[in-house]
């Protein structure tokens, strides 16, 4: 298939699976901004949102220091904001662009979904929400990602088109673990404050509902939330769809179909296997013990370098 | 005169480029002023030259780079005897018949200055040369002729006639455009000028005359051309005739063109427009 | 202006064979479900996506084009007579264009003055002497025919470079065949379907090289084209890459696609590109929506563009004013199709009576398209008329006029009921190596303002589903 189709695919579904994880933070922050700060609640709830985001610089630019961060301000422009280009509503519009340059290599399903969330945006007003309509967009939000992923596995043949695809949601989502973990590492260190206090609570809770695993997690584990088991279970847990090992056990089969159909391996199949290698052999002790930022800081170098890999074997 | 040219041409593309595609319109011909004694085109890169013509006769190489990189650079060197015709230039190469040359385009383009401008001497005189001669007379008192402003394309007819200055490009677009408003066709021409103590690439144009044929008028040295002159390229304007033709952004260009006869001086630089 | 040529109830009211069924059919369905499938129409074309984009409009950047559901209908025979013109027509103009770009023994023997060729803009010298695949400029036509009674049809303009709106045409047909199943059962009516398949076969057999499969792609210059709904249906139903200029790379005079597997070579590029556009090496170097060293490759032989380079040379309306003479040179034959009868401003004997009739006349600009920069002398006030005027003398040259024709209508749902409206109608006509292919139809557009005679989408114009009966 041409190169540019494979990037608009890879692309679409990672603006769709951005766009899913922007509507969690949001919806997450929101719960935490509201949760008394003896609960573990914090004043800049939203100026982590913004960092997780990935969005730090731009954002300080635009209002001042991430400490000083305001709701409206956050909501608006990790939502709504054209400035900002990863936008919800632009991560929408960038989605429904990719869709259109390649309507042929998607299915009418699929396009369906990509069109009608970009009409359906015009409905909300562009000006402050209030909280009843915000929750109604992160819940359309939401909706919509799950009704673009239901339709590419339902309604997508089996081959190239739908590997590149699902290459970029993986590697997105595993982007997007990797950063919540990344700018809440510090709660998980179990010498920061006594564990299970209900202060750490609250934060734990949290890291678990911004990728929807907080049932899983009790089934999953039958223990109450600590830390390292957050920690397993976004990391190391092969169960969990969010974890790092889940978004490379799929990253690496895909990548392993395309290159069985083109019957030629390349730089990102090797890379691929060799992260999902190192995220198989790890135990939570050990990463703990050799430093959990460090390991979340070299994750997220080594997942932009896969996909700069893919881009130069297969997109460009 | 025998004169020995040499000319460097770099374009500048984005670093790691790959799969480029360049067209260099760097081999003159010969005519009945000009014997091409001996001419090399040298490639910083691996690729084959393949040797084309384009529309209106020039010869004209096309290649491709498979890059990485961030630069493509060609090298043509050459010697050639040149006689003086007072201007006329025959046995060219002639594609087209002589009514092609009153295209319009948009570099030399008869905007209403212009117009007006060819007009002042369209009762110069009956006779079409004497007119042609008119016009460039009056063309080197009203347009002052300046250097070459690097990497630029040169000025249309009108920004020319409007500074009342420009490069030997712009004037020829403005005689061009002039002549074809006369109802002379015209065109654009690229060459060298080799002088005493230097030489340059140089644009200027070819009026035709009825008669006696394709004549050319340099406007800023005020004169026909003379055993000085080197032809290059005809175009319809300084698009037609640009010696390299690729998407960089950048191009810088170094020409040397020298009395064959005395020894060989050191090169001497500039720089001029084009893409 | 006479009353124009209905094509159901002729000028007299008496039913026109071909349109008794239909018409019985809609006298016995109720208003309101003509409305309401109408409505359902549209909702299908929105949610298919069948937009198009109008220029110089900021927010209405897609926008569909109205739907009549209300059938157009013409005969076997008149398709037959049809049919036998634009052949004629498409073939005169493969070799104008072949002998303008060779030995111009149509300049030097004065049929067509040498400045209409060598002034024109769309004109490219560096087509000159180049040799294309099977001596073939135009391989997709599309030709505007007006009919001003039951037995004359002119031809209105010609487009040779890249004439749009077959995906109406076929888009057209599945909506109607969804809706009205049951004048389908009624009417025997030759299916255009295979267009696709024709147009694939044409491509096909204008590869540059036997051989091996080629490879054929649809170069569009992109999803912000107005067209480009039509690109990439046309990709989908070819089964064929839409491909845009940064996927495909000349390297040694042969043209690549950039794929996932690595480079591929392309054979034929249907462009649906404007000359301009195709090459910055060539022309225009500012062009990013092309592929550098297109032509080198082009003129090397080494791949297949179409239509050709250079084919407007044929097709503004001051060479279609020369296309009665140029049928004649070509092939000895008399044009099956007449022209509308046109003055050329340029000839001061023409620009004269243009003058003094400006009321009654229909003037166009010569390289206009869209409906735009014309005058339409008996809709037009004083004040509109004196302006163009002083535009005509500033430039004679740039402009044609014509008799204001009374196009012939046709019924069409409007608000207040069935009403006759005006009509055109562009077939598209195919020519390959081995055939030339003319699926039955065409594109009817409809000017859907009661009395307007301006048929063109950006201008309000909708579009019918074309019938030719096949009995």
């Amino acid at each position: 298939m041409l190169s540019r189709t494979a990037d608009n695919l890879y692309w679409l579904s990672r603006y769709v699976e951005r766009a899913d994880c922007l509507a969690r933070i949001l919806d997450v922050s929101q719960r935490l901004a509201y949760t008394p700060v003896t609960y573990g609640g914090s004043t800049n709830e939203w100026g982590s949102a913004v960092l997780t985001a990935g969005v730090s610089d731009l954002f300080t630019e635009r209002y001042g220091p991430l400490e000083e961060a305001k709701e409206e301000q956050v909501v608006s422009f990790l939502a709504f904001e054209a400035e900002n280009p990863s936008s919800i509503r632009n991560c929408f519009e960038v989605a429904r662009t990719n869709a259109r340059s390649v309507r042929t290599a998607l299915t009418s399903e699929m396009w369906e979904v990509i069109n009608t969330a970009w009409i359906e945006l015009r409905n909300f007003p562009n000006r402050a929400l209030t909280r009843d309509e915000l929750s109604r967009f992160l819940a359309f939000v939401k909706e919509t990602s799950l009704r673009f992923d239901g339709a590419t596995f339902r309604t997508m043949l089996r081959n190239d088109a739908y590997w590149f695809s699902r290459c970029g949601a993986q590697l997105e989502r595993s982007d997007n673990t990797a950063r919540i973990l990344d700018v809440k590492y510090h709660v998980l260190l179990p010498e920061k404050e006594h564990v299970g206090g209900p202060l750490d609570y609250f934060q734990w809770a949290s890291i678990l509902r911004s990728v929807s695993a907080l049932t899983a997690f009790h089934w999953v584990y039958r223990d109450s939330v600590k830390p390292w088991l957050v920690a397993d279970l976004l990391i190391l847990n092969r169960q969990m769809p969010r974890s790092l090992a889940a978004c490379y056990d799929n990253l690496a089969r895909n990548l392993d179909d395309i290159a069985s159909a083109y019957g030629r391996q390349g730089p990102s199949q090797r890379l691929a296997r060799s992260m999902l290698a190192r995220l198989t052999n790890r135990n939570i002790e050990d990463i703990f013990q050799t430093g959990l930022h460090e390991f979340i800081s070299g994750f997220i170098s080594d997942n932009n370098k896969l996909g700069a890999e893919i881009k130069e074997q297969y997109l460009t | 005169m025998r004169v020995r040219i040499r000319h460097e041409i770099t374009q500048r593309f984005a670093p790691g480029s790959r799969n480029l595609s360049v067209t260099v319109r760097l081999t003159p011909r010969p005519h009945e002023g000009q014997f091409i004694q001996r001419w090399t085109l040298d490639l910083n890169s691996d690729g084959r030259l393949h040797p084309l013509e384009d529309a209106f006769g020039n010869l004209c190489h096309a290649f491709s780079v498979d890059g990485p990189t961030d630069h493509v650079t060609v090298v043509a060197e050459g010697e050639v005897e040149t006689f003086d015709t007072t201007g006329i230039v025959r046995g060219t190469v002639e594609p087209f018949p002589p009514a092609l040359y009153l295209r319009e385009t948009s570099l030399a383009h008869p905007t209403e200055a212009v117009i007006t401008f060819a007009d002042s001497v369209k009762d110069a005189s009956p006779d079409p040369l004497s007119r042609l001669h008119a016009l460039m007379v009056h063309l080197h008192e009203t347009v002052a002729e300046i250097e070459p402003t690097p990497t630029i394309m040169p000025m249309s007819a009108h920004d020319a006639l409007v500074a009342k200055a420009s490069c030997p490009g712009g004037l020829a677009h403005l005689f061009t455009a002039a002549a074809r408003h006369l109802g002379s066709p015209a065109r654009h021409i690229s060459g060298y000028l080799a002088e005493d103590d230097e030489g340059t690439a140089r644009h200027w144009a070819e009026a035709y005359v009825p008669e006696i044929g394709w004549v050319a008028f340099d406007p800023g040295r005020n004169l026909c051309t003379t055993e000085n002159y080197v032809r290059l390229a005809v175009g319809l304007d300084a698009f037609g005739v640009a010696p390299m033709r690729s998407t960089g952004f950048e191009c810088r260009e170094s020409v040397c063109a020298q009395d064959g006869r005395v020894p060989t001086r050191a090169v001497q630089s500039q720089s001029q427009g084009q893409n | 202006m006479r009353q124009a040529f209905d094509e159901m109830s002729s000028t007299n009211g008496h039913v026109r064979p071909a349109y008794e069924t239909l018409k019985q059919w809609l006298s016995t369905v109720p208003q309101d479900v003509l409305d309401h499938r109408r409505k359902e129409a549209e909702y299908i074309f929105r949610r298919i996506g069948i937009t198009f984009a109008v220029y110089g409009e900021q927010n209405a950047q897609e926008r569909l084009i109205p739907f009549d559901i209300v059938p157009r209908i013409l005969t076997k025979d008149e398709w037959g007579r049809l049919s036998k013109g634009l052949e004629q027509r498409v073939k005169a103009l493969n070799m104008y264009i072949r002998d303008v770009y060779s030995k111009r023994e149509v300049l030097k023997a004065g049929v067509v003055p040498e400045d209409l060729v060598y002034k024109n803009p769309a004109f490219r010298p560096e087509m000159n002497g180049q040799r294309v695949p099977h001596d073939l400029y135009v391989h997709i036509a599309g030709i505007d025919i007006v009919r001003t009674d039951p037995d004359t049809f002119y031809v209105l303009e010609d487009n040779a470079r890249t004439p749009s709106g077959v995906s109406y045409m076929l888009e057209n047909r599945e909506i109607m065949l969804r809706l009205f199943p049951e004048l389908f059962s009624m009417h025997k009516v030759a299916p255009v379907e295979n267009y696709a398949d024709d147009l694939l076969a044409t491509l096909r057999s204008l590869s540059p090289h036997g051989g091996h499969e080629p490879n054929v792609v649809i170069l569009t210059p992109g999803i912000y084209n107005s067209a480009y709904y039509e690109h990439s249906f046309l990709a989908d139903k070819l089964g064929v890459d839409l491909v845009e200029g940064r996927d495909l790379f000349v390297k040694d005079g042969i043209v690549f696609m950039r794929t996932t597997e690595g480079p591929k070579r392309v054979d034929v590029i249907y462009r649906r590109l404007d000359d301009d556009f195709l090459d910055p090496l060539a022309f225009r170097p500012d062009s990013v929506l092309g592929v550098p060293g297109l032509m080198s490759a082009y003129q090397a032989g080494n791949v297949t563009l179409t239509n050709a380079v250079g084919t407007g040379v044929a097709d503004d309306k001051a060479v279609y004013s020369y296309m009665p003479e140029i049928i004649r040179f070509y092939l000895g034959e008399e044009p099956l199709l007449p022209n509308v009868p046109t003055w050329r401003c340029r000839e001061a004997d023409h620009l004269k009576y243009v003058l003094e009739h400006l009321p009654e006349l229909v003037v166009k600009e010569v390289h206009g398209s869209g409906g735009y920069g014309m005058l339409v002398g008996p809709a037009a006030d004083k004040a509109q008329i004196e302006k163009f005027r002083e535009k005509l003398i500033a430039d004679p040259g740039n402009f044609i006029a014509q008799p204001t024709l009374a196009l012939s209508t046709c019924p069409t749902l409007v608000e207040q009921g069935i009403a006759p409206r005006h009509v055109d109608l562009r077939p598209f006509i195919l020519s390959g190596s081995d055939k030339v292919r003319i699926v039955p139809g065409g594109l009817t557009r409809v000017a859907m303002k009661e009395g307007s005679l301006v048929v063109n989408s950006s201008q309000g114009g909708g579009t019918k589903d074309t019938w030719v009966l096949d009995a």
